[in-house]
Order: C-alpha cells, then structure tokens, then sequence
C-alpha cells in the first residue's frame, strides 16, 4: 500500500524482502545501508536473536530522491526466513508494494528455496495478494560458493512468471544495488500503471 | 491490491496537525505521533530532535502488528491501548478507527489516566478526518477527477534519473 502524501509531497513505498533462512536478506540490507550516501538513508534497525538472526524483521528506509516534485522513499523490510516465524512473516508483508525473494544457491539449500517460494504465496493469498500482481524481483545469492545449482536449473526451478533474475554476492555486494534498482523501478512503474 | 493506497491532502492534514497540537498541550505530553499500520509517519507534535522518527514509526507499527496477532491468537479483535512504562519517559499506543495508530510520548509532569482521558477525544475526531479523507477519496476516484497523481505523467528517464547518481 503506497502513501502519497500530497501535503508533505512525499511517496512512501515498502519492498520486502523474503527467502529462506541464512539466505542473506539481511546481508543484502546491511550492505545497502553501509554503501548509501547517509543523506540518504535512515537508521537500520535490526530485530535479531543474540545469535544475529533474524527474529521479526530488518528496517531500512531510503530516500531516492525527487520525482515531479515528490520526495519518493523506499522502505525496504526483511522477514526472518526460519520456518517457525511464519507468523512474523505474514505482518511483514502487510501493506507490501514489491518482494525480492533471495535464493541460496546452494545445491542443499534448493527445497528451502522452493519452500519459501511456496510460502511467500500461500501467505501472500491470505492477504488476498496475489504475486502475478506484485513487482518481483528474483535474486540468486552466494554464487561464489563451491556446491552451488547452476543458474538455469535455479531459475527453472524458481522463477515465477517473468521476473528479473539477478545473480549476487551479498556479502561483497555483488548484485545487490542491481536487485533493489530493478524493483524500484518495476515498483514505480506499477505505480504508474495504476493511476 | 487488496487495499487501496493512503492518500493525505493538505487540508486534513492540517487538521490532523490541529488535533495533535491539541492533544499534547491538554495532555501535558513530550510528543504525539500518527503513524499508519504499515509504519509511515503520518504527522507528529512535540520536540522531535534527537528522535529518530521513521524507526519510531516502522517499529511502532510492528509493534501493534505482533500485538494484534497476539490478540487474534486468543480471540480478541485487538487490543486498542499498549503502554511501555519507562524510567523517565512514557509510550501510550492506541489504534484510531482500526486504521492508524497514535503514540504519545510522556513523563512525570503527566499522568496515564490524563493521557488516557484525552485521546480518548482525540481519536474521535481524528476518525473524523480519516473518514472524510476516505469518502474523498472515493468521491474523486467516482467523478474522475481530483488530484492528479504524480505518477499519471512519470516518464522512464523520471525513473531513470532516480538511480543515476
């Protein structure tokens, strides 16, 4: 659900991003955050388990600058991607505008991805969501692992409908302004399709 | 989309600021804030200068989010009042007409029963001004007119010049 703001000329959308756990969603945030010029951004706040999980969602709020005079920011939020936090997922993606699922590439991290993927639906329809709907944006992560699935299998596997697909190095930052750069923009393009 | 997207015009949120202005002085309050249930800030009153107010916001609202599962798990519509009872200061968070959320912050020099007794009637006409902004919203959407969103004429290089940096 986008504000607009027309008082304070401000439009405010929220990106999510959601995968399975120790996929790197939160990486991609912290990189993001540490990499942004700091007139841009805000503070990141992480709501994680002594152990750095993450236990109910990652926040970042970024400014990305003015369009027909309206101050445009994205939220972006993470989900924990551990099962059990399922409950914690479906308020994240309350009010959601796009999705970036990050994907292990892992070969053993495959169901999880697929799961997740199956998930994100599920809990995407209870809020009468429908991801044919949502600007979405694929992202392949830790591709510079040694036992990884090979990009068309992942994507075969993976892919959606006609989302982008990026491969990522999260934690070098390989991708990751890619991914959120796609999304934004299919984000303002829906937005603009709606008017 | 499910709902549809919050639109603010200037004249209600002047309103809004009105109400709030209000609301801090008789309830004696440091700050008061309106944030949506997705965690955008939509107002505030008060002295906000070492507050970082879009963290205020976001977490608010997944506060209220993981409340209201809490109260849906054991059968409750909602709970409408939350209070954090600090050293010094104060968080009383209600929910106004099931949409928004208003946050006083407060200390010693008020009271819970205070605070409690006036946003009991600033939330009353602050459901006033979300409904007419929604009937607004609808009227304009009806007769196809109103106010032109920025994105009716955005172009590619709009978009495009957002990411060149």
């Amino acid at each position: 659900m986008t504000f607009i703001n027309y008082a304070a000329r401000e439009i405010n959308c929220k990106i999510v991003y959601y995968g399975p756990g120790l996929g790197g969603k939160t990486t991609n945030l912290q990189w993001i955050y540490d990499k942004t010029n700091p007139a841009a951004k805000g503070k990141m706040i992480s709501l994680a388990t002594e152990t750095d999980r993450t236990l109910f969602f990652d926040f970042l709020p970024l400014d990305l600058g003015t369009v027909k005079g309206f101050k445009v920011r994205f939220h972006l939020y993470t989900v924990p991607g551990q099962v059990f936090y399922d409950a914690s997922r479906k308020l994240i993606l309350k009010g959601v505008d796009a999705i970036i699922l990050v994907a292990d590439s892992q070969i053993e991290r495959m169901d999880a991805n697929e799961e997740s993927v199956y998930n994100l639906k599920q809990n995407l329809k209870e809020q009468s969501y429908n991801l044919a709907n949502i600007p979405y944006v694929l992202q392949l992560n830790k591709r510079d692992l040694p036992n990884i699935t090979p990009v068309e299998e992942m994507t075969k596997i993976l892919k959606q409908k006609e989302e982008p697909v990026f491969e990522a190095i999260a934690s070098k930052g390989v991708g990751v302004f890619d991914t959120l750069k796609t999304c934004a923009k299919l984000t303002l393009q829906e937005l603009r399709k709606n008017t | 989309m499910p709902s549809s997207d919050m639109i603010m015009y200037e004249e209600e949120f002047q309103q809004i600021r009105g109400i709030l202005q209000k609301l801090k002085d008789e309830a004696n309050a440091k700050m008061v804030f309106l944030v949506d249930k997705n965690g955008q800030q939509i107002a505030y009153n008060g002295d906000i200068n070492n507050l970082d107010t879009t963290s205020l916001a976001s977490l608010t609202a997944g506060n209220v989010a993981a409340t209201d599962g809490l109260a849906r798990l054991i059968g409750e519509k909602e709970f409408t009042v939350l209070f954090h009872e600090g050293e010094r200061d104060n968080i009383h968070i209600s929910i106004v007409g099931r949409r928004v959320i208003l946050v006083i912050i407060f200390d010693e020099r008020s009271s819970l029963g205070l605070v409690r007794l006036r946003v009991r009637k600033a939330s009353g006409e602050l459901e006033g001004v979300f409904n007419r902004i929604l009937e607004k919203v609808e009227k304009e959407k009806e007769a196809g007119s109103g106010y032109e969103s920025p994105f009716a004429e955005i172009t590619d290089e709009d978009i495009d010049s957002l990411f060149s940096e």
